[in-house]
């Protein structure tokens, strides 16, 4: 299963989960997966036209990835970052 | 006695809703809601009394509607929150930015909403906001006309004020900062600016057709011929069918000048307005005149105004008000409210004759309705 770290601006979907579990073959598929389970999680995250939101940085295994077909593995671990500056 | 007034108010760290008597003597906060959130606009739905929506983001998260069908007690996302359709080669597709602007529909229409956007983008919701839809013939039809006369402000270009004329659902007036204002007669199908006689002192052409800048656009309740607006270049009255604004701001004084973000409308005296000039001089402060922050209210349709600053600071008061931060309820006499850009509200029980702060060290405040 993919391990999936959730940063504190997403817990009012995932219901407060630091870390969740889900099976896909691609980032953008994840992405898919996670919002079947916690709808309106995508979209807060990924625009209309599938780029990903300017304070938003998606690392796979320590390394930022900047494509959502990025192909993902069963042991991969993902994090979702939310990185602001600023008051 | 009146009824009880509720204040909406949204801010940019969350929002805050304020429950006064029927006096308007004695307020109680609750909120905030949404904590941390860049709330900016929240609006009572006047068909039913009792839903809420709420425009919103985070510095992180995108854009999204918040709703709620029991006063503010509990809230549930939009379904389908709105955004652009997705096009072919994604680097050119539009996508929302923030939902800056929500309006009742009519009022043979319960639950349809209006959602203004930046970057400029018109959205309908059927159904009290749970899911948005483009309206294709301001998006797809008008917006790609007019695009190369948009200038986004320091936050971005907006659909804001968008109007619905009680005599006639499908007549809808808005207006685009940067852009102008537009009208549409079949429920936004199609669009034609109407902009004649506006000011637009930033352009080299002043006589174009679109590209101002209003900052606020108001339609009278009970006499929709009657249009009053606030332009970064001016305070402007039309009465329609005429389509050529008068600039009535020039009856100001001529120390303060008649810029300003917000414009307000008495509920019953289509005469009656009131404004919340700022310093529109040399770089833009936009801040109270002189540090000296007042309201000013015509009820002669704009011939003449006066200054009514009984209770504010008089000196060193260096906020202003934006333009969904000022708003009037229907009591008689009519009270009138403000948020400031320091995070006070203001409060006036006599039509702006005298004011009192009813809070303060609240976040920078973006919008202030009556529920």
């Amino acid at each position: 299963m993919i391990r999936v770290a959730i940063p504190s601006p997403l817990f009012s979907y995932t219901g407060g989960q630091r870390q969740v579990e889900a099976e896909s073959e691609s980032l953008a598929a994840l992405l898919n997966v996670l919002d079947a389970r916690y709808p309106g999680m995508r979209h807060r995250i990924v625009d209309e036209q599938d780029r990903i939101r300017k304070h938003i940085r998606f690392f796979v295994n320590g390394e930022m990835v900047e494509r959502l077909d990025r192909a993902l593995g069963s042991d991969d671990e993902v994090m979702i970052v939310a990185a602001l500056s600023g008051g | 006695m009146a009824d009880p007034v509720t204040l909406l108010i949204g801010t940019r760290k969350g929002a805050f809703i304020y429950r006064g008597d029927a006096a308007r003597k004695n307020w109680r906060l609750d909120g905030p809601y949404f904590l941390g959130n860049i709330v900016n606009h929240l609006v009572a739905d006047p068909r039913d009394g009792r839903t809420l929506l709420m425009a919103a983001k985070t510095g992180h998260l995108g854009p999204t509607v918040f709703r709620s069908h029991d006063g503010g007690r509990n809230w549930t996302e939009a379904r389908q929150p709105p955004v652009f359709r997705k096009v072919a080669g994604a680097e050119e597709g539009r996508s929302v930015e923030s939902v800056f602007w929500l309006s009742p529909a009519h009022s043979t229409q319960p639950g349809v909403w209006y959602a203004g956007t930046s970057p400029p983008g018109l959205f309908r919701s059927p159904d009290g906001g749970a899911t948005w839809e483009e309206i294709a013939g301001f998006n797809d039809g008008l917006y790609p006309q007019i695009k190369h006369a948009i200038v986004p402000g320091p936050d971005g270009a907006q659909v804001h004020s968008i109007c619905v004329d009680p005599g006639d659902a499908r007549h809808l007036y808005l207006g685009i900062s940067i852009g102008g204002i537009f009208e549409t007669v079949d429920g936004g199908e199609s669009w034609r600016p109407l902009n004649k006689g506006v000011a637009a002192d930033f352009l080299p052409d002043a006589n174009v057709e679109y590209g101002h800048d209003p900052h606020a656009l108001a339609l009278h309740p009970r006499d929709p011929r009657r249009l009053y607006h606030q332009n970064h270049c001016g305070i402007y009255r039309l009465d329609r069918p005429a389509v050529e604004w008068k600039r009535i701001g020039l009856n100001m004084p001529k120390e303060i000048g008649d810029i300003g973000f917000p414009i307000v409308l008495h509920p019953r005296d289509p005469d009656c307005a009131w404004v919340f000039p700022m310093d529109g001089t040399e770089v833009w402060p936009r801040t109270s005149p002189h540090g000296r922050p007042a309201v000013f209210r015509t009820r002669d349709g704009g011939a003449s105004w006066q200054r009514f600053d009984n209770g504010m600071p008089g000196q060193h008061a260096w906020w202003t008000v934006k333009r969904q931060a000022m708003c009037a309820d229907q009591a008689d006499p009519v009270g009138v409210y403000f948020g400031t850009t320091s995070g006070e509200i203001w409060a006036s029980s006599n039509e702006a004759e005298s004011w009192s702060r009813i809070a303060e060290h609240l976040p920078h405040i973006y919008s202030v309705t009556v529920a």
